[in-house]
């Protein structure tokens, strides 16, 4: 049963990639649909497997390491993978009625697509350090592809400075993974936490993870490093932009989460905890800041991610020698912070490319009137919204939540400033839109009314990041499983 | 100090260089070209820097066959791109903005 659904879950995206590569954008869009189906039953199932039996581990073809794959299926991962199911599924039915067959080279949008979500399995099942890293790197080229695809000189601008920075966070990880093989001997995070209990911590390898960390944080966009994102998130189609700020930069953000929970206690310092948490609050307060004052609609959205991500580094130093009760909260608030950003993320880039489809224009301003004609893109917007201030019931208001109770557990106040004000600064780029939108315009409909499908899209993943601040517990029971086999 | 630290080493030094062209260089091909010689670095350090346990280690050999397949296919697609960015705009770096964009990039 675990075979056919790990087949499966990694073989199809690969197999749907290249098959889609041999047709048109059209027909390409039928094959995608028999995948999705696919991807989205055996994710489920998967998830319901592990919630039942608990993780697992699994040697890709019955190879063991250190010769084979291993692929480690514990709770987070499986939640990871159906989140990806989600995200991706939805995006691609958006896409499939927002993106023009008719331009010629939009007919690689879809393997570019299955290539991104096989990459993205891979990193969330990954378990040694190499094999996330050809993950990494399978994820960043599809989505420099996929941003390319706009076509236009901005759109490869954007792309190929996102492929520079992408190849230098890649490499900046690898030299980490070539110094930790030659200091440990292995490439696998459960063998190096084994050395570890077993050897007195080495001088000088947190270098190692450093490196590891840093190049991670470049790929994941965190402020200072952050200046590639917005271009690239901004310029990109929609359906591509909600991709990439929804999951794409979460992958790099999982490996160096993994890594800094498992080897961030004996590697990292105190000081080093706190810099990246220093790190992530600037981008809190910049990138909400820089929201503020974006003249572009997608743009508003790219630097409102630059700020989320900031939430999620806070994981570092409310993990970094606290009471195990503090660093489980601390885990849980990120974990549900990845989801309901994705979830909302995703909802909020499709919601924005709809209102630009319908006023024809990517400025904020050009949204005068649109509250009158056009309230349901609108309103799945404002509902991205509410889960991205932290307004309960969402699940950014239960994932803030459980930050600010570890943040205060371990006695960390200052980290509470941070989440308050990137709490009112996101209420004020959401707002922002809403004033412009319901300025008066016009008074006749001169808007192109996009059709439903592509209106319900967003709203239903608006609503499923609303939701999760209800369904928080069985999520997060779901996600702390342990597996089977913790030694090795 | 033996052979495989001075690999090791070398490929730090090659890192060095590799990075300082990446951030000094404003040409895209000679960014690329940086690049791959960062890359080249990794590999030597990833092959020379475990050897010293008695004997070559054939784990990072097939590592690095791995990784030189993903730094072509980077390659590949970066001069795909910087081609495509030179026929469509007429230059080669990307610090100078285009004129018929504003904005955007603060």
């Amino acid at each position: 049963m675990t075979l056919y659904l790990m087949a499966g879950l990694l073989f199809t995206p690969l197999a749907w990639a290249v098959l889609t590569l041999l047709v048109g954008f059209t027909r390409g869009r039928l094959i995608t649909w028999a995948g999705i189906l696919v991807q989205v039953l055996v994710s489920l199932t998967l998830w319901l497997a592990v919630s039942r039996d608990g993780g697992f581990y699994y040697g890709l073809g019955g190879w063991d390491a250190p010769l084979g794959i291993e692929l480690r299926v514990d709770g987070l991962a499986v939640t990871f993978v159906l989140l990806t199911a989600v995200v991706a599924s939805a995006c691609a039915i958006h896409a499939g009625v927002y993106i023009d067959p008719d331009k010629p080279w939009h007919r690689y949008f879809w393997p570019l697509f299955w290539f991104l979500w096989s990459g993205l399995n891979a990193v969330w099942l990954g378990g040694d350090l190499f094999n996330l890293y050809v993950g990494l790197e399978l994820i960043s080229l599809a989505a420099v592809g996929l941003v390319a695809l706009g076509g236009s000189v901005a759109a490869l601008r954007a792309s190929i400075r996102y492929l520079l920075a992408a190849l230098l966070g890649s490499l900046a990880y690898l030299l980490g993974v070539a110094l930790m093989y030659g200091q440990f001997g292995t490439l696998s995070i459960a063998g190096v936490v084994f050395w570890l209990d077993q050897h007195p911590v080495p001088a000088g390898s947190g270098l190692a993870l450093a490196l590891m960390i840093a190049g991670l944080a470049l790929k994941t966009a965190l402020f200072p490093l952050h200046r590639w994102l917005p271009p690239a998130h901004g310029i990109a189609r929609s359906p591509v932009s909600a991709l990439l700020s929804a999951l794409v930069i979460k992958a790099s953000f999982y490996i160096a989460a993994r890594l800094w929970l498992e080897l961030g206690e004996p590697l990292g310092s105190l000081a080093a905890a706190q810099l990246v948490g220093l790190m992530g609050s600037a981008a809190v307060v910049w990138g909400s800041w820089l929201a503020c004052r974006q003249p572009e609609l997608k743009q508003v959205v790219a630097y409102s991610s630059v700020a989320q991500i900031g939430y999620l580094f806070l994981l570092f130093p409310l993990t970094y020698s606290v009471s195990e009760s503090v660093a489980l909260q601390a885990r849980q608030g990120m974990t549900l912070q990845v989801i309901s950003h994705a979830l909302a993320k995703a909802a909020m880039f499709l919601a924005a490319g709809n209102l630009i489809l319908s006023t024809g224009s990517s400025r904020v301003n050009a949204l005068t009137g649109v509250s009158r004609f056009l309230p349901f893109s609108l309103f799945s917007f404002g509902l991205a919204g509410v889960s991205l201030m932290g307004l309960p019931p969402s699940g950014g208001f239960a994932a803030k939540w459980l930050l600010l109770q570890a943040s205060l557990g371990s006695a960390q106040w200052w980290w509470v400033l941070v989440l308050l004000a990137g709490g009112l600064l996101s209420a004020v780029y959401v707002f922002r839109i809403y004033r412009a939108s319901f300025l008066d315009g016009p008074e006749t409909d001169q808007f192109y009314h996009p059709p439903r499908s592509l209106e319900l899209v967003p709203m239903v993943l608006a609503l499923m990041a609303l939701g999760l601040g209800l369904v928080a517990d069985p999520v997060l029971s779901v996600m702390a499983l342990p597996l089977e086999d913790g030694s090795r | 100090m033996t052979v495989p630290l001075l690999y090791a080493l070398a490929g730090t030094v090659l890192c060095g260089i590799g990075l300082l062209g990446l951030l000094w260089l404003s040409h895209l091909l000679r960014k690329l070209l940086a690049f791959n010689i960062l890359g080249s670095g990794v590999f030597l350090v990833l092959v020379g820097l475990p050897q010293h346990q008695g004997g070559p280690d054939p784990v990072p050999q097939a590592l690095v066959l791995t990784g030189i397949v993903v730094a072509i296919a980077a390659t590949a697609l970066a001069v795909v791109l910087i081609r495509r960015y030179y026929h469509l705009s007429g230059m080669t770096s990307l610090e100078d903005e285009p004129p018929a964009r504003k904005g955007g990039r603060q």
